[in-house]
């Protein structure tokens, strides 16, 4: 039985100009072990699908799906309580700002002890054990001393691996990592993704990584699905979405990787993503697709078969095996 | 924090020394003469007046003026009192009791009602409840205060007849003071019913002075505390599935409670200097009134020592509030 299963996941919310679809038919199937990468650009409604999924969004959001279970429990039909048992626990998360997710007026042990007494009704002295193995866990040194500090007291890096030694303190089954080191720089990014990697191969949790950096999907997942506009476009497995993408905006955001420019300006796709007012009537990349039909412009595209990766796509490209990107 | 406490205390000169200035000015630009003022209706031949004027020191310059004052009050003396012929220190001090009895009772009734009631709105944002307490504290807060004390005093002493009208205790009782706070002392005096009375008489007032503080904590609380509710880690205490009250009274208010407590350190300040109105209308033997009388007289020590000791009293009270927050606030302890 697979670990998550969501079918069709839609979220709306109530603004004073109408109702905006943030995601729109999300599909996500996960085993456990998986390590499954979510990529897209900023509007693609990549963190408020798992937002849904965790009960985390404001009452403003609807959200409606065909499927939605988790590790057994139907999440369309839970009550909060019972939500409450799961999150943090069996699903946890963590965000993309480490210095504002830690509140600021508590010390960091006391935030990772709160969530084992919660959920695990360990007494005083066991918290502390187990709070100081999840620090030397995640590479926090000098973890005694560190519990008493502030999240002011640290710097972003220590910070981001003090939501992770929170995040995986009850041993929780998945881990959505939404864009976990967007606000770090490049060397700490590095060692956080590797912490996440090699925390994922000792405990064999579900990692679910949102991002909209290309390296960072390369160097870590297995699967990887990519969001436009609210909207799964395609889904394959790592080599062979870097090899031969099937929808062209898997192949553009392919392109604008600076790893793999051939010409002196590094290619971008033209455009933005569309907002709550400019929705296209049809395929909603085709205003910025380089390849778009008449066809394109008309109608929403169907979504493909699992060899061309389920792109939503009327012009899939790379349709031979020989072709590569 | 000695370090924080000393600089801070440092601060606490130049105020000093402004706030005696101003009180020694201020009075002196009103208009009036306190000799015409003590000799009354019957005027006083020029050579008295004279007389009086060197007695007083009014003859010399406002600069030497000044000087002896400040004189005296570094060695702790502010002068006599024109009227009671009694040092103004000792006085301050016997009614100042009073006055921070009733503004103590009346900023903690308001702390235990507007907090709560402020994060009942935050939490009920846009409901009912909400918009209920919004619009009261907005009624409470542009409420003439003379005008809700008399309102009161006609429901609850002249209708209900429930509570007396004036003063702190009624008159069949008499015990000496021990602490100067009527709720104590009666207490202490093991006479019957005479605690029942000092409370009775310290209901109204209390109730009054309260309503604007009552605002202001409850309007401060639910906006700080909607800010608060909205902040990333409060996200993060939702994800780890802790339960909402746990969210709301540990995660959120103690963050919410940092600007609500530099409010509360405002309004004490305020309640110390500006029960007056209040204190005036029950006739309540604290400072506030006597400070209104001293001005009438024009009795100059009275006045000057009066605002000076009520300026330092407000120092320490923000002194205290800075401390608080450096226990609530983790940023500030540190740096």
């Amino acid at each position: 039985m697979s670990l998550l299963e969501v079918r069709n996941l839609c979220v709306d919310f109530e603004t004073t100009s109408g109702r905006f679809r943030a995601v729109d038919g999300f599909d996500l199937t996960l085993n456990p072990g998986d390590i499954t990468a979510i990529v897209g650009e900023s509007g693609s409604g990549k963190s408020v699908a798992f937002l849904a999924m965790m009960g985390l969004l404001p009452w403003t959001a609807t959200i409606t799906s065909d499927v939605m279970k988790f590790d057994g429990h139907d999440l369309n039909v839970i009550t909060p309580k019972q939500r409450r048992q799961i999150i943090g626990k069996d699903m946890s998360m963590i965000f993309q700002e480490p210095m504002t997710s830690l509140n600021p007026c508590y010390t960091v042990g006391f935030q990772i002890k709160e969530a084992l007494r919660i959920h695990l009704g360990m007494d005083r002295k066991a918290r502390h054990a187990r709070a100081i193995e999840l620090f030397e866990q995640v590479g926090i040194p000098a973890p005694e001393t560190r519990l008493s500090a502030f999240p002011h007291q640290m710097s972003g890096g220590m910070n981001q691996r003090v939501m992770i030694a929170m995040a995986i303190a009850c041993k929780p089954k998945m881990l959505i990592a939404d864009e976990p080191t967007t606000a770090l720089d490049v060397t700490i990014q590095a060692q956080i993704l590797e912490l996440l990697t090699s925390l994922q191969e000792e405990t064999g949790m579900a990692l679910v990584l949102i991002t909209h950096d290309m390296g960072v999907v390369a160097e870590t997942a297995q699967q990887v699905s990519v969001q436009y506009a609210g909207q799964k476009c395609e889904q394959q497995e790592v080599t062979a979405l870097f090899t031969r993408p099937h929808h062209p905006y898997t192949a553009a955001l392919l392109a604008a990787l600076p790893e793999r420019a051939t010409t002196k300006h590094l290619p971008t796709i033209p455009g933005v993503v569309p907002g709550q007012f400019d929705r296209p009537k049809g395929c909603l990349f085709s205003p910025r697709c380089s390849i778009a039909t008449d066809l394109c412009r008309e109608a929403p595209p169907p979504v493909g078969g699992a060899e061309i990766g389920f792109a939503r796509c009327h012009t899939p490209i790379n349709l031979n095996a020989e072709e590569t990107a | 924090m000695l370090n924080f406490l000393l600089s801070r205390l440092l601060t606490f000169i130049p105020t000093f020394i402004g706030v005696t200035l101003i009180s020694f000015s201020f009075i002196r630009v009103l208009p009036g003469d306190p000799i015409i003022v003590m000799a009354g209706e019957r005027g006083m031949s020029e050579e008295r007046y004279n007389e009086l004027r060197a007695q007083f020191g009014f003859d010399q310059p406002l600069f030497s003026q000044y000087w002896d004052y400040m004189t005296g009050v570094l060695q702790g003396d502010l002068g006599t009192s024109f009227v009671t012929k009694k040092p103004v220190f000792d006085e301050f001090f016997a009614l100042f009791p009073a006055t921070l009895e009733l503004s103590l009772c009346a900023i903690t009734l308001a702390i235990l009602l507007g907090i709560p009631a402020g994060v009942i709105a935050a939490i009920n944002r846009g409901k009912f409840f909400d918009r209920a307490l919004m619009s009261s504290a907005l009624v409470g807060y542009s409420m003439p205060i003379f005008w809700w004390a008399l309102l009161m005093i006609i429901v609850f002493s002249g209708i209900l007849g429930w509570t007396p009208v004036s003063g702190r205790i009624s008159l069949m009782f008499y015990f000496d003071d021990v602490t100067g706070f009527m709720l104590i002392d009666s207490l202490l005096s093991g006479q019957a019913g005479a605690f029942k009375s000092a409370v009775s008489h310290l209901v109204l007032p209390t109730i009054v002075l309260a309503t604007i503080p009552l605002a202001v904590i409850a309007r401060q609380t639910r906006s700080a505390m909607l800010e608060v509710l909205g902040e990333d880690y409060i996200r993060t205490a939702r994800a780890k599935g802790l339960p909402p009250s746990r969210i709301t009274y540990v995660h959120a208010l103690r963050n919410a409670l940092i600007p609500v407590i530099t409010v509360i350190g405002l309004l004490v300040g305020t309640l110390l200097a500006g029960a007056i109105l209040t204190e005036t209308i029950f006739s309540w033997p604290g400072i506030g009134k006597w400070m209104v009388d001293s001005i009438y007289r024009r009795d100059y020590p009275v006045v000057q020592g009066g605002l000076m000791l009520i300026a330092v009293m407000v120092m320490v009270v923000n002194l205290t509030v800075d401390l608080l927050y450096g226990l609530i606030n983790p940023k500030i302890r540190k740096s």
